[in-house]
C-alpha cells in the first residue's frame, strides 16, 4: 500500500509504545495478572464499535467490572456447568458462585472435564470449584453442595446473572419462579433494578438451546412451557401382556418387576447409574424377551430406557454454553445487543441454527401476575381439578397441593408430599367442589415443585 | 486406592465406550477409535475442538505448532496455564489436553505447518484428518493443495472476533449412516414379495375372534384390503385423494360391529386407516441413491476402489438382477399395535427376507473384489448388512478444492452477488475475512491489533476489501461498518467464540471420521453479535 513501509527503528518504537496502551499497566501485579492476559477481552470492552449496544461506552473500568464486581451465579456443574465456568473464568469473570447438589459418577466422566477418575464420589461443584481456581488463577469460584431450593431470596439476590445449565425443567422453573419473586413493582411499574437477567441453556444429544430471559420483561420459562412435551410413555396393556419390542421388555421390568421384587433392599430405588442395578434389569428384561421371542435386549439399550437419556455429546455442551456465556459477557458488558431471545441449534445433520423471539403469554401463571381462572362445574370432583393442574400442557404440576380459605380459616384441601395429610386429605377427592364448600370466585392457592411460591387460581363456576 | 481408581478407569473405559457408541454406534466408535487427527495451532479455538475429540475418545491426536505460548495465548486458554508462557504451546497443550482421557495418544510436533511443508509435507499424509486453526491464508492453500491431492480431509477453523468460520475442503465423503429424519418405512405394500405375500394369506380376517382381529398389524389389514380394492379396481393402487379416502372407508367398514351395529374399539383398524397414505408409496429408488449408481466410480471398479463404492456397485447389480428392480429389503417394521405372536412373526418376515437379500448383495460384493484381486473378507458381512439396509438413504458429498474458491476463474460469483442483494447477510462476513487475509499480505500484520492502529486502518482495510471485489469482478458494497467490526477485533480470539467454534467443528469432524450424516456443505460462518446464524458457500 501507498503508505505502508515505515521504517524499521520507528515500528518497533511504536509498538512497543502500543504494548503498554494495549496492556493495561496499572493492576499487573495486585490482581495476580500477566502481560497480556486480557488482551482478547479487552478489545470489546475498550474500542467503540458500530455494532454495539447504544448503552456501551468504551473503557477501561468495564474490565475492572467483570473482574471485581460482577456476581454470577451458574446453576449446576454438569455438562453445561463445566463449560460454563471455564467459559466465564476465561471472560474475566472472577465472582462466581455455583450451585449443584450431585456427586460426581464415573459416567460423568466422559464430558464433564473438570472431573477425573479420583474425583468419583466428590461433590461436582466441590471440585469445580476447584479446578477451575486452580487452572485460572485469580478467579474464584464459590461452590455449595446444596439444592438450590435450599437457599431464598436473600441468596439470589446478591448476584448481577444468573445462569442455568439444568437437566431437570422442574428445577427451570422453580428458578424462574425465584427471579420472578424477586421483581418489585412501583404502583404497577416494573422496577427495573430488581431484574436478575436469566440465561438458561439446556441440551440434549445433538440438540440444544440458550435463551435470555428478563424476568417481567420477555417470555419466561412457564411461558414456553408447551415447548417442553410430557414425555411419551408406553401403554401399560403393552407392557404387561403384549410387549413387542425390546424397550417393551424393559420397561416392564423397570415398572412392574423392579417394585415387586426389590432386589436391592427395601425401598431402594432403582439408579440408572448403578451398573448393579442395570445389569439386574438386563437380564430380567432378556428373560422376559425370550418369554415372547423378542430380540434386541441389550446393556446399553437397558441402560438408555431405564434412564430414559438421549447420551449427552460433549460438542453440543461446549456450543450452548459458549452461546450462553457469550449472553452473560453481552449483558454484563453492555458490549452488544443480547440474543433476543431463544437460540435452538442442531448438528445431527449438517448444522442448523435458528433464533427466534419467545413470546410472553398473558395469562403465564408464573410471570403475568394474574390469577389463572379454573373452570369447573360445581358437580365437578377435587380429582379433575388435580388432574387439570397436572395434566395441562402450560401447567404441567407434579405434586400439586391445594389449599382454600374456608370460613376464614386456611384448609388443606389436598396434598401428597407428607404422608398423614395425604391419607387425611385423601377423601376430598372424591368430593365435589360444592360439597368441599368452595364457591364461585374463590381463590385457591397451589403449592408445587415447580414454583417456589404459591400460584393463585380463581375458581369459576361453569354451568 | 490406587487399585479402586484403575478398577473405575477400567469400568469407565468400558462405559466410555458403551456411551458413545449409543451416539455413532459401535461402528462409528471403532472409526473414531482408529482415527489420528492432526491439529495445527493449539490456539483457544484449536484446544477447546480437541477437548471435544479427546473426551469422547478419539483414537490419537498431533498438535503441531511452532509457537511459545504468550501471556495473551494464556489468558484465553483452558488448556494453557501461566506456567506454559514462554514454552512451547504444542507441548503445553499436549499435556493438559493429554489428561482428559489417557486412552488416547496425545502427540505434538514444534514446527511450524510452513516448515513442515518444506521439509517434509507427506508428514501429512498420514491423518485422518488435518484441521487447520488459525492459520495464514498462504499457509492454509499450501497445505490445502497437498492434503486434497493425497486425499486427506481437511477441516480450516477460524475465530476472528465474534465471528466463527469452517471450511471443509474433502472430494469425496460418502455416508453410509445419514439419519433423515422423515424417513419412510419399507413396507413393500404395492409389490409384496413371495414371503409377505404368503404370510398375509395366512390370515383371514373374516373368519377370526374378536380378540385376534383386534391385534392384528395394521401392515396385514392394509395388504388384505388391498386385495378386494384390486379386484374391484382392475388392479391399481389407490391414486388420488378420493381413491385413497375410498379405500380408508373400505377398511372402516371392516371394523367389527357388535350386536346393536356399533363398531367396537378396533385401533389397530385406526393406525391401518391412519398410515394408508404412506403405506402406499410406491415403492422406488430415490434420485440421490440413483446418482450414485450411475456414478463414474460405481462404474470403475479397480483395487483402489473403496468399501463404499465396491458395495454400492453390488447393490446396483442386486437392483437390476435378483431385486428385480428394487433396493434390497430394509428389514424394519414401525412399532404398531398387535399382539407379540403377530407382531414378531411379521417382523422376521421382514428381517428374513432383509437378511436373505443381503446374502444375495454379499455374493456381488465377493465376485467383484476377486475380479480386482481383493480378498472376500475386506469387507465385511456386517459392513454389507449396515449398507444395505441404510441403502436408501446413501449420500455422497464432493466439495470444492481451496484452490478452485480462490481462483478468479472458479468463485462462485453469482452465489456471492446475490447473496449480498442483502448487505447484511453472512456473505459479508467470507468477503471480510478474505479481505484481512488480503491485509495480512501487505502489511504483515491483522488489522486493529493495537488499540492506536484501528482509526487508521479502517482505511487500508477498506483498500483491501475493494481491491479484492475488483479482482474477482464482482459487483457487490461491502458497508463501511463491517470494515469499521473488523478493525475493531484485532484479530482476537475471545474464548467464548473459540468454545463454540470448537464444539462445531468437533463435531463436523467426528461425523468426517465416522462417516456419518451429512456435513457442511463447505463453509460454515456465523457470528455471535447477533445471534448466530448460518450461512453456505
Amino acid at each position: 500500500m501507498a503508505d505502508g513501509e515505515e521504517p524499521e527503528k520507528k515500528r518497533r518504537r511504536i509498538e512497543e509504545l502500543a504494548e503498554k496502551m494495549a496492556v493495561d499497566s496499572g493492576h499487573g501485579d495486585s490482581t495476580g495478572d500477566w502481560d497480556g492476559r486480557w488482551n482478547h477481552v479487552r478489545k470489546f470492552l475498550e474500542r467503540s464499535g458500530p455494532f454495539t449496544h447504544p448503552d456501551f461506552e468504551p473503557s477501561t473500568e468495564s474490565l475492572q467490572f467483570l473482574l471485581e464486581t460482577c456476581k454470577i451465579l451458574v446453576i449446576g456443574a454438569g455438562g453445561l456447568g463445566c463449560e460454563l465456568l471455564k467459559n466465564l473464568a476465561l471472560s474475566g469473570f472472577r465472582n462466581i458462585h455455583v450451585v449443584d447438589m450431585d456427586t460426581i459418577d464415573v459416567s460423568n466422566l466422559n464430558r464433564q472435564f473438570l472431573f477425573r477418575a479420583k474425583d468419583v464420589g466428590r461433590p461436582k461443584a466441590d471440585v469445580a470449584a476447584d479446578f477451575v481456581n486452580s487452572r485460572i488463577p485469580g478467579c474464584s469460584v464459590v461452590p455449595h453442595f446444596k439444592k438450590i431450593q435450599d437457599f431464598d431470596e436473600t441468596f439470589y439476590k446478591q448476584f448481577h446473572i444468573i445462569v442455568c445449565g439444568l437437566d431437570s425443567i422442574v428445577a427451570r422453573r422453580w428458578m424462574n419462579g425465584m427471579l420472578m419473586s424477586l421483581l418489585s413493582f412501583d404502583d404497577g411499574v416494573l422496577d427495573p433494578s430488581s431484574i436478575i437477567p436469566l440465561i438458561d441453556g439446556g441440551t440434549e444429544g445433538f440438540k440444544g438451546n440458550a435463551r435470555v430471559i428478563l424476568p417481567g420483561m420477555t417470555a419466561c420459562i412457564d411461558c414456553t412451557l408447551e415447548l417442553y412435551p410430557p414425555q411419551i410413555n408406553f401403554p401399560m396393556c403393552t407392557i404387561a401382556s403384549m410387549p413387542r419390542l425390546p424397550e417393551h421388555c424393559i420397561e416392564y421390568v423397570r415398572i412392574l418387576l423392579w417394585p415387586k421384587e426389590e432386589p436391592f433392599g427395601d425401598g431402594t430405588a432403582l439408579d440408572g447409574d448403578n451398573p448393579e442395578h442395570i445389569q439386574w434389569v438386563f437380564h430380567k428384561a432378556q428373560e422376559r424377551a425370550s418369554e415372547f421371542s423378542i430380540t434386541g435386549v441389550t446393556y446399553r439399550l437397558t441402560q438408555g430406557v431405564v434412564k430414559r437419556i438421549i447420551p449427552a455429546v460433549a460438542s453440543t455442551n461446549a456450543v450452548i454454553a459458549a452461546a450462553c456465556a457469550m449472553e452473560v459477557f453481552k449483558i454484563a458488558s453492555s458490549a452488544y445487543i443480547p440474543l433476543n431471545n431463544y437460540l435452538v441449534f442442531n448438528d445431527v445433520d449438517g448444522l442448523y441454527t435458528y433464533t427466534f423471539e419467545a413470546e410472553r403469554k398473558e395469562n403465564c401463571p408464573a410471570c403475568s401476575q394474574i390469577a389463572q381462572d379454573l373452570r369447573f362445574p360445581p358437580s365437578a370432583k377435587l380429582q379433575e381439578v388435580l388432574e387439570y393442574l397436572t395434566e395441562n400442557a402450560s401447567l404441567q404440576m407434579k405434586s400439586p397441593a391445594i389449599t382454600a380459605t374456608l370460613e376464614g380459616k386456611n384448609k388443606t384441601l389436598y396434598l401428597q408430599t407428607v404422608a398423614s395429610i395425604e391419607q387425611r386429605t385423601r377423601p376430598n377427592l372424591s368430593k365435589t367442589l360444592k360439597e368441599l364448600g368452595l364457591v364461585d370466585g374463590q381463590e385457591l392457592a397451589v403449592a408445587d415443585v415447580t414454583t417456589p411460591q404459591t400460584v393463585l387460581f380463581k375458581l369459576r363456576f361453569t354451568t | 486406592m490406587l487399585e479402586l481408581w484403575e478398577v473405575l478407569r477400567q469400568f469407565f473405559w468400558r462405559y466410555r465406550k458403551r456411551s458413545s457408541s449409543r451416539l455413532w454406534g459401535d461402528h462409528g466408535q471403532d472409526a473414531l477409535e482408529n482415527a489420528h487427527v492432526c491439529v495445527i495451532n493449539a490456539t483457544a479455538t484449536g484446544t477447546e475442538l480437541l477437548k471435544n475429540l479427546v473426551l469422547p475418545g478419539i483414537g490419537a491426536f498431533t498438535i503441531v505448532d511452532g509457537h511459545k505460548a504468550s501471556g495473551e495465548d494464556v489468558g484465553n486458554n483452558f488448556f494453557l496455564s501461566i506456567d506454559s508462557i514462554g514454552k512451547s504451546r504444542a507441548q503445553a497443550a499436549t499435556e493438559l489436553l493429554q489428561e482428559l482421557n489417557s486412552d488416547v495418544s496425545g502427540n505434538f510436533v514444534e514446527e511450524t505447518p510452513d516448515k513442515l511443508l518444506d521439509n517434509d509435507p507427506e508428514f501429512f499424509h498420514r491423518f485422518s484428518l488435518v484441521i487447520g486453526v488459525q492459520l495464514e491464508e498462504s499457509t492454509c492453500l499450501r497445505l490445502g493443495a497437498v492434503l486434497w491431492n493425497a486425499g486427506v480431509p481437511f477441516l480450516a477453523c477460524r475465530t476472528y472476533g465474534l465471528v466463527g468460520y469452517m471450511r471443509l475442503a474433502v472430494r469425496e465423503h460418502t455416508v453410509i449412516e445419514s439419519h433423515p429424519d422423515n424417513a419412510l418405512e419399507d413396507l413393500r405394500l404395492d409389490q409384496p414379495f413371495t414371503e409377505l405375500k404368503n404370510h398375509v394369506q395366512s390370515y383371514n380376517l373374516d373368519n377370526m375372534e374378536k380378540k385376534h382381529h383386534s391385534h392384528t398389524p395394521w401392515i396385514i389389514i392394509v395388504a388384505k384390503y388391498l386385495e378386494k380394492w384390486y379386484n374391484e379396481h382392475n388392479f391399481q393402487l389407490p391414486k388420488n385423494y378420493k381413491e385413497k379416502e375410498s379405500f380408508r372407508e373400505l377398511i372402516r367398514n371392516g371394523i367389527l360391529q357388535n350386536e346393536n351395529g356399533v363398531p367396537e374399539d378396533e385401533e389397530n383398524f385406526e393406525e391401518a386407516i391412519k398410515n394408508v397414505n404412506t403405506a402406499l408409496n410406491p415403492t422406488k429408488i430415490s434420485r440421490l441413491v440413483q446418482e450414485i449408481f450411475d456414478g463414474e466410480e460405481c462404474k470403475n471398479i479397480t483395487s483402489q476402489t473403496p468399501a463404499f463404492w465396491i458395495m454400492a456397485r453390488a447393490v446396483k447389480e442386486f437392483v437390476e438382477s435378483e431385486g428385480g428392480g428394487n433396493l434390497p429389503v430394509r428389514g424394519t417394521i414401525p412399532d404398531m399395535i398387535a399382539d407379540s405372536e403377530k407382531f414378531i412373526n411379521l417382523q422376521n418376515v421382514y428381517r428374513e427376507k432383509a437378511m436373505q437379500d443381503a446374502l444375495l448383495v454379499a455374493k456381488h460384493v465377493e465376485s467383484l473384489l476377486q475380479s480386482v484381486g481383493k480378498p472376500p473378507e475386506s469387507i465385511t458381512e456386517q459392513d454389507i448388512k449396515l449398507f444395505c439396509k441404510n441403502a436408501a438413504f446413501l449420500r455422497v458429498v464432493h466439495c470444492r478444492s481451496l484452490a478452485d474458491e480462490y481462483s478468479v476463474e472458479s468463485l462462485n460469483k453469482d452465489e456471492i452477488t446475490s447473496c449480498m442483494d442483502s448487505p447484511d447477510c453472512e456473505m459479508v462476513l467470507y468477503l471480510m475475512l478474505r479481505s484481512i487475509d488480503r491485509f495480512h499480505q501487505q502489511h504483515s500484520r491483522y488489522p486493529g491489533v493495537y488499540n492506536y492502529q484501528v482509526e487508521e486502518d479502517i482505511g487500508k482495510l477498506k483498500l483491501c476489501v475493494n481491491s479484492l471485489l475488483q479482482e474477482y469482478g464482482l459487483n457487490v458494497n461491502v458497508k463501511d461498518d463491517y470494515i469499521h467490526e473488523f478493525c475493531r477485533y484485532g484479530a482476537s480470539e475471545p474464548h467464548t467464540v473459540a468454545s463454540f467454534l470448537g464444539g462445531c467443528a468437533a463435531q463436523e469432524a467426528i461425523k468426517i471420521i465416522t462417516h456419518h450424516s451429512l456435513t457442511l456443505d463447505e463453509e460454515e460462518k456465523w457470528t455471535n453479535w447477533t445471534p448466530a446464524r448460518k450461512a453456505v458457500v
